[in-house]
């Protein structure tokens, strides 16, 4: 392989980029992001950052030394993919021909029509949505978050910080349910209303009202009206795939890969939340949009594209954090296998607990509440568990 | 030179942090050897104590960037930065770790002495 081409100049493109290097690929390397900023970490942009603790430079991916020999083309978008040719179209023109391609190009913030054009509605998801929102966290102004999933719980916990007044909206009747499960997502729901965020549930918004470009309150589906300063729409993120209709490569939610990242066709690969590998255990495709799966799956997907021997590492459960209220939240597995969840340690009132989700007698997921020590105990049970389990196997 | 706990007291497997400023871990591993680097993520407060340990890595508890416990280089992020090494003996049963005098990697808002 001379030309391995990157598109996505985030967490899982940089993965890429160092897995490549590390497996010996000393050919031409060319990496394509469609922001101007070197790659970043995007976790701290809804707490630390947010909050003014951590600057720019300290979300920096790159080591101050570190040089992967590639051709960075920062700010360019990807328009098209010629997935035969193997050849890249950037919005200025440029075609870039390569013998590889990684497909990295990440998720956007998915947007709410109604609330489309508006001055102080935000959504959460880059460097500069960080900072303009950041602006706007004001004392004593009232914000409005559609969506109580974890970048809204995390700016909830930020802002009411700063001195906000937060109300949470949340479509469903208990927040977290799809990630925790019913049970635990009430009690990190009781975390947020505890520090004295409202949490409103099984609404929605009915009507918007504005004047001069800015939203001034919302109507409410259970008919309540809440009046706004600011808004943040947190309702999940859709895959950048738009770029490649027509690229051959077959596109649901997400680029279709099977379990080590290899698309339908050959010398394409595509790896975190852009693409939805075939999840074995499930037998299904999945998109997983956390931040420890951008860079596990940007070096299987590597070693699949550059044909290398996989490394021995066998496959961890899936591993997220969240921090709120200072309390810091753990999650690993599956909280959709389990039949039942057991507090092991700590308790609910205290935001200290480490629940275990079991399916029949099989630990199946683990949730720790500022519980870091015991939580990594339990990971590395379901991990040794998953290992050793017939219905997974180590991606080929 | 810090006294950490009698060799006994440290099965291997597991770790333990001293209350030094800033904080050390002391590894034993599986394989019976022993370890000190700097407790503290120098990505964010972390106790690499409570981390997992495979092989000669240890993997940050909170946000799985790994560390290798013989020369406290970075291999995985959000980490860009190495942790300090120090020297390990075992002095009459007690393991004791001899502090480096480089300066250490500390993460965004502490200091030595603590928070900023």
């Amino acid at each position: 392989m001379e030309t391995l081409a990157i598109v996505g100049a985030s967490l899982a493109g940089l993965s890429a980029a160092r897995a490549a290097r590390a497996k010996g690929f000393a050919g031409r390397l060319v990496i394509v992001g469609d922001e101007a900023e070197r790659p970043y970490d995007r976790p701290p942009l809804s707490k630390d950052f947010l909050l003014g603790r951590m600057t720019a430079g300290d979300l920096a991916l790159e080591a101050g030394n570190e040089d992967l020999q590639a051709e960075w083309l920062l700010g360019h978008r990807a328009l098209g993919l010629d997935g035969e040719a193997k050849a890249i179209m950037l919005e200025d023109g440029t075609i870039i021909a390569a013998d590889g391609i990684v497909i990295a190009t990440g998720a956007s913030a998915r947007r709410l029509p109604s609330l489309e054009g508006f001055t102080n509605v935000h959504t959460l998801r880059t460097l500069d949505d960080s900072r303009q929102l950041a602006a706007e966290l004001l004392p004593g102004r009232r914000l409005v978050i559609i969506g109580a999933g974890f970048i809204g719980a995390e700016v909830a916990s930020t802002a009411s910080s700063l001195g906000l007044e937060v109300t949470l909206v949340n479509a469903e009747p208990v927040p977290f349910s799809a990630a925790l499960g019913a049970e635990m997502g009430e009690v990190v729901a009781g975390l947020q209303v505890s520090r004295g965020v409202a949490l409103l549930r099984d609404t929605t918004i009915d009507s918007v009202e504005s004047a001069g470009g800015r939203v001034t309150g919302l109507n409410l589906t259970n008919g309540q009206r809440l009046a706004a300063d600011l808004v943040l729409v947190g309702i999940g993120a859709v895959p950048n795939t738009a770029w490649l209709s027509f690229s051959g490569l077959d596109v649901k939610n997400g680029v279709l890969c099977d379990a080590a990242g290899r698309t339908n066709l050959p010398g394409i690969v595509a790896a975190g939340d852009c693409a939805a590998w075939f999840d074995e255990r499930a037998e299904t495709h999945r998109r997983v949009e956390h931040w420890t799966s951008a860079t596990e799956q940007a070096e299987i997907a590597v070693e699949a594209l550059l044909g290398a021997a996989p490394s021995a590492a066998k496959p961890k459960p899936h591993y997220f954090w969240s921090d709120q209220h200072g309390v810091k939240l753990q999650f690993a597995g599956n909280a959709g296998e389990a039949d039942r969840v057991e507090i092991e340690a700590g308790s609910a009132q205290a935001h200290d607990l480490l629940a275990v989700y079991y399916r029949a007698s099989e630990p199946v997921a683990v949730l720790g509440m500022n519980q870091p020590r015991l939580f990594v105990k339990w990971r590395r049970a379901l991990a040794q568990a998953a290992a050793s389990a017939p219905t997974s196997s180590v991606p080929a | 030179m810090h006294r950490a706990c009698p060799l006994n007291d440290l099965a291997r497997g597991d770790a333990i942090r001293l209350d030094t400023s800033p904080p050390i871990a002391v590894f034993h591993t599986e394989e019976g050897e022993l370890f000190a680097i700097d407790d503290t993520c120098t990505h964010q407060d972390a106790s690499l104590a409570d981390g997992w340990v495979e092989g000669c890595e240890v993997e940050c508890p909170l946000h799985a960037s790994k560390f290798d416990l013989r020369t406290g280089a970075v291999d995985s992020p959000p980490a860009k930065l190495p942790v300090r090494v120090h020297e390990v003996a075992v002095i009459d049963g007690d393991i004791m770790v001899i502090e480096s005098q480089e300066a250490p990697n500390l993460p965004p808002g502490l200091t030595v002495g603590g928070h900023v």
